[in-house]
């Protein structure tokens, strides 16, 4: 297939698991821009400490929705400190790496996780950890450039 | 996925059963190089003759006016380079061109800026064609070449190619075309269409890949791109792709054959893809003139979705296609040719061009027109960028 897109990720571009929205999210997180081509939001239901549920919508390449679905499949059902530890070399790692061209989606799909873990701090009042700052900035150049 | 429906062909066509066999015996048995002078040279010294007179019948050219190269970007290299050279030995360093030629003509162009040309390039509007009075304003007294691609790649608008050549003959501009996407699939004549140079490929007329070739006309300077040996009349070093160029020379003639019929029968197809398309799927546009584009051209827009996951649903479904999106320019930008006719970025990504050919049929319409919608709304339930579209709009 296209650009040298392993297995893995072929599979969850054709099959993404977590499609869709959740009502009353706990929290929400979207990164990116159309301009540039990839918008991914996350959204989690969150019962004490343990992301119970998570969606997603993604506009954006093959890539991008395949490293969605993958992101969202290793945090679901893990308690937040798991999912705080997420980095987008872990997601590459589990898709069976991606092409070099399209490593910045791996960081979307982090970004994005971080962004709605961080809206779900904020909507609690608390302090949001360090682990979820380094969100987009809606800048692609700082990502893609 | 039992067959594959093949909706890529101004990236590359398939070979056709015309330049396979005219190329096989050549591999066969016709190994002589055609500058040796024992038989086994000279037979393919006939060879090379016999496939130059071909190819130049089929644009109404003489077969010294053409010169072997390895393709539309050698070609395109090779005309626009050495005629600003000659226009810099006369002080001339202006040179108007498009905004969405082929990279193998713009990156040209960008190497000539840096070496102190001054390049227009010309505004191709929203239809994707270009205005004969913006040229005739561009020139300038020391234009020394106009390039202007005859159809584009992508959009698959055709220029008004004979109205340029009119103007730069006036001028005593040499003009230059690259008619990669349109020798084999429109009718040219370089002579009434006053084109003084022109670019062609073999592999997007079902010939061979790797071989091209540049027309010249008679008395235009053409200095050396590529040094070497006696080959191509001392323009062109290197041992000739003889059986590439048989096979070039048969699949032009294939192609030019019976050309009026098969257009007539692709652009049918093209037609009922884009007017059904148009009808059932909402938020779509069509890119480039409607009328004026190549028979087997669609390019459609698709809002709030992104092109490289519409073709890879689309190839999941036996349908190969192309999309002009950032993420398959492998660029942070989307196609230069969806932002020269003033698409913006967000839209340009989700773009589909599907280029259809003789070998398609109304069954491979059928299915594509069955899937398609449904891969782009399931595309477009999954979309942020939809979700806002659609709150915006209740
Ligand atoms: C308009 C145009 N010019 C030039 C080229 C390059 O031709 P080639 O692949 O033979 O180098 C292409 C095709 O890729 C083309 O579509
Ligand atoms: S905004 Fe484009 S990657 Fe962050």
């Amino acid at each position: 297939m296209a650009m040298g897109y392993s297995e893995k990720v072929r599979d969850h571009f054709a099959n993404p698991r977590n499609v869709g929205k959740l009502e009353n999210a706990d929290g929400i997180g979207e990164v990116g821009n159309a301009v540039c081509g990839d918008i991914m939001k996350i959204y989690l239901k969150i019962d004490g400490d343990i992301i119970s549920d998570v969606r997603f919508n993604t506009f954006g390449c093959g890539a991008a929705i395949a490293t969605s679905s993958m992101a969202t499949e290793m945090i679901k059902g893990k308690p937040i400190s798991e999912a705080l530890k997420l980095t987008n070399h872990a997601v590459v790692e589990a898709l069976d790496g991606l092409p070099p061209a399209k490593l910045h989606c791996s960081v979307l799909a982090e970004e994005a996780v971080k962004a709605a873990l961080a809206d779900y701090y904020q909507k609690k009042g608390l302090p949001v950890p360090e682990e979820c700052a380094a969100a987009c900035s809606g800048d692609c150049a700082h990502c893609c450039g | 996925m039992e067959k594959i429906i093949y909706m890529d062909n101004a990236a590359t066509t398939s070979t056709g059963k015309a330049a396979l066999d005219a190329m096989i015996p050549v591999l066969e048995k016709d190994y002589g190089n055609p500058s040796s002078l024992h038989q086994l040279g000279q037979q393919a010294a006939d060879l090379l003759a016999d496939a130059r007179k071909r190819v130049a019948a089929c644009i109404g050219a003489q077969p010294d006016e053409i010169y072997f190269t390895s393709g539309g970007t050698e070609s395109d290299n090779w005309a626009i380079t050495q005629l600003a050279l000659a226009g810099a030995a006369k002080g001339k360093k202006h040179i108007i061109s498009t905004a969405f030629e082929h990279h193998a003509v713009l990156h040209t162009l960008k190497r000539l800026e840096k070496e102190g040309f001054t390049v227009t390039l010309l505004d191709v509007h929203q239809d994707g064609i270009v205005r004969v009075d913006e040229l005739k304003a561009a020139i300038r007294p020391d234009t020394c070449l106009v390039t202007v691609m005859y159809a584009n790649n992508e959009i698959g608008t055709i220029q008004p190619i004979a109205e340029i050549g009119a103007v730069c003959r006036e001028h005593g501009i040499p003009f230059h075309t690259d008619a990669v996407q349109a020798v084999g699939h429109l009718p040219i004549d370089v002579q009434k269409q006053n084109i003084d140079l022109l670019s062609m490929s073999a592999h997007k007329f079902h010939g061979p890949k790797g071989i091209g070739a540049l027309y010249c006309r008679r008395g235009i300077r053409l200095t050396n791109f590529i040094e070497g040996g006696a080959q191509e009349r001392n323009r062109r070093g290197g041992t000739e792709n003889l059986p590439a160029i048989c096979g070039m020379a048969a699949a032009l003639e294939d192609a030019c054959a019976g050309m009026e019929e098969r257009s007539k029968r692709i652009a049918a197809m093209r037609d009922r893809i884009i007017d059904e398309v148009v009808q059932n799927i909402p938020y779509v546009r069509v890119n480039g003139d409607r009328q004026k584009r190549l028979p087997g051209n669609v390019n459609i827009c698709f809002e709030g979705i992104e092109g490289e996951s519409l073709l890879l649903r689309l190839d999941l479904e036996g349908i190969c296609a192309s999309s002009g999106s950032a993420c398959t320019s492998g660029s942070l930008d989307p196609s230069h040719v969806l932002l020269a006719i003033g698409l913006p970025k967000e839209i340009a990504h989700g773009s589909l061009r599907l280029t259809l050919d003789e070998e398609n049929t109304e069954e491979d319409v059928d299915h594509l027109l069955n899937v398609l919608p449904g891969i782009v709304s399931g595309l477009r339930e999954m979309s942020p960028v939809w979700e806002e579209m659609m709150k915006e709009n209740n």
